[in-house]
């Protein structure tokens, strides 16, 4: 365990200096935001008579954790790259440990972004009604959705041969919120891709956490976007401990 | 036996082993590798006594990397078995790892962390002699010290990407020290390094030998294997070729070459069985020998007679591909007797007949 803090302080410390990764990580959201809300909210009818930023808050928290967190392949291949972990190996540090710190950096990193975007959603418009408990029931499902996929990215990293193959992988992550109720309502979809859309397991993050942000009744669906993030984090922790001993062995 | 007596037992045996087996360092027995269909390593066996700096010498593609992978518990062997620091490399991984440390061919060490945050970060990671983790404060003593004894103090709190190629060395040799290991692995620690910093680097490899350190080392330059190694292993194509002293290995390997241009074909062609290199356009052969004047002028005299075949002549440092000419070029193999000077038989060995002075070594 200890081993695993230090690896995230390093991890820390080591993407607080990556500058050019922090400023995209940054001003993705705000971009992101204010596109949605300005350029194509006007046009897009979400069948309720909220405002768009209101309804298009939570798809923006999404995309920009799903490209924040996929970011922590990069930092893996870099690893493997410069020999470090051959290093760390032969001080007997684990994988897991080494594994566990890009995630708890990306973690830090993701929700330094989330707290962008909901100040800069409060100053344009967006009005929670989330009640007391469904808050931190919110940022749960997000975190969550965040190791899951931060874990299933350095699964990725460890797979990718270059930085540049595990540059794709964001900008596969980056892609799935689309067909997904993020940006607009499934009803306008073909109903090939609504069947994809309704059931892929970002839709169920993202109406998780509109509907504990908003305050309306919820049902199960928290329950199950967790479970969904449950069942990436634990495929991908197992499959990264054996890439990993693949790839050093 | 209870259950505690047994673990008594094998608690006392634990702490005797390493001093009992203390023999070597490093013991290898036959150890093969491949990757795919391409044999690495063909049945390594390697003896290294403690305490002293060994030199693996060979070209790229030899099969050095992978042995110190293996040394080190990063790679497993196919076949054959290895001990280091009494511990096998095999069932004893963590042993192992906590007696040795490792410093590859390129700096391991965070671009984007200061020197002293990355000697930190290591010192904290490196377990100390009872086996826990340092402190905080032992830490940073550690890094400290680290940094004082490696030129860097005044680079400390730079990021390390600003750092020289020779800078990034030293760090990475430093960050290896952390744990004070028993046995260091160099993995061909001065390739791409300019003269200077390669020389840094070779007093630390002495110093670290002073203190009674075990470096196992590789590299690709003779010069360097003669200058530090206490013996040195010869590997060409998986297997050793060669091993013993600077001293007994330059008894069967010169060098100096003495390259002669000839006057005419015909001279040439006399002469060439006895070269190790030869360049038909230019009529020039390479003449092993120790590179003193004595025998160079012996040489010239003995090759020549007459004093009209040479008309020009060079003397330079033997170089590696000089050395497997020698060792591995020129059928028959050479007969492992040959390591003792008196063995060596001059048809097939063109080792120079006088046996070297010692202060050349």
């Amino acid at each position: 365990m200890s081993d695993a803090l230090i690896m995230s302080g390093r991890a820390l410390r080591m993407s607080r200096r990556n500058v050019d990764a922090l400023i995209t990580a940054l001003a993705l959201p705000v971009m992101l935001l204010l596109i949605f809300v300005y350029f194509f909210g006007g046009a897009i009818d979400t069948g309720t008579n909220q405002q768009y930023v209101t309804y298009v808050v939570p798809g923006v928290l999404l995309l920009c954790a799903g490209f924040g967190s996929s970011n922590t392949a990069i930092a893996v291949v870099e690893d493997l790259k410069t020999g470090i972990i051959d290093r760390f190996r032969s001080l007997d540090i684990g994988g897991a440990p080494i594994l566990a710190g890009h995630v708890a950096a990306s973690a830090a990193r993701n929700l330094v972004a989330t707290a962008l975007v909901f100040a800069l959603a409060f100053a344009i418009g967006f009005r929670p009604a989330a009640t007391l408990a469904g808050w931190p029931a919110a940022l749960g499902v997000l975190l969550a959705f965040i190791l899951a996929l931060s874990w299933l990215s350095a699964a990725v990293g460890l797979l990718a041969k270059s930085p540049e193959a595990a540059g794709g992988f964001t900008f596969f992550v980056s892609f799935l919120p689309y067909p997904s109720t993020a940006f607009v309502p499934t009803d306008s979809m073909p109903s090939w891709l609504r069947g994809f859309a309704e059931h892929q397991p970002i839709t169920q993050v993202i109406e998780s956490l509109r509907g504990l942000l908003l305050g309306r009744p919820v049902g199960w669906t928290p329950w199950i976007a967790l479970a969904w993030c449950a069942g990436i984090l634990g495929a991908s922790v197992a499959a990264s401990a054996w890439l990993f001993r693949r790839r050093t062995g | 036996m209870t259950i505690r007596e047994q673990r008594e037992q094998a608690e006392l045996r634990d702490q005797r082993a390493p001093r009992e087996q203390a023999a070597a360092a490093i013991e290898t027995a036959g150890l093969c590798k491949s990757y795919g269909s391409h044999e690495v390593l063909r049945g390594l066996d390697l003896t290294v006594p403690r305490g002293t700096v060994y030199a693996l010498l060979g070209p790229n593609g030899a099969g050095k990397t992978t042995a110190v992978r293996i040394l080190a518990t990063l790679a497993t062997a196919d076949a054959g078995t290895a001990r280091v620091a009494g511990f096998d490399v095999r069932t004893e991984r963590a042993r192992v790892r906590r007696s040795i440390s490792l410093t590859g061919q390129f700096a391991a060490v965070d671009e984007m962390q200061t020197g002293a945050e990355n000697l930190r970060m290591m010192a904290r990671l490196a377990p100390s002699a009872t086996g826990g983790r340092p402190s905080r404060a032992e830490a940073r003593a550690k890094a400290a010290g680290l940094l004082a004894r490696f030129g860097l103090t005044d680079a400390a709190d730079r990021l390390v990407k600003t750092y020289s190629g020779g800078m990034r060395r030293r760090l990475d040799l430093a960050t290896s020290l952390v744990g004070s290991p028993e046995i260091i692995f160099l993995d061909e620690p001065t390739t791409g390094l300019d003269p200077r910093s390669r020389q840094e680097l070779w007093a630390v490899v002495r110093e670290l030998r002073a203190e009674g350190t075990t470096v196992f080392l590789t590299t690709q330059y003779l010069e360097e294997a003669d200058q530090l190694a206490d013996r040195i292993a010869v590997l060409d194509a998986g297997s050793l070729v060669a091993e013993g002293t600077a001293a007994e290995l330059k008894q069967r390997v010169s060098d100096h070459r003495l390259d002669i241009t000839l006057a005419d074909s015909a001279a040439y062609l006399r002469l060439s069985p006895r070269a190790t290199y030869s360049d038909p356009a230019s009529l020039t052969l390479g003449i092993p020998t120790d590179g003193s004047a004595a025998e160079v002028r012996a040489l010239l005299d003995e090759l020549d007679p007459a004093r009209t075949a040479i008309t020009a002549f060079t003397l330079h440092s033997a170089t590696l591909d000089d050395v497997f000419l020698t060792l591995t070029g020129r059928p028959p193999a050479p007969d492992p007797a040959a390591r003792t000077p008196p063995a060596i038989a001059p048809t097939t060995e063109p080792a120079p007949a006088t046996p070297k002075d010692p202060s050349h070594v």
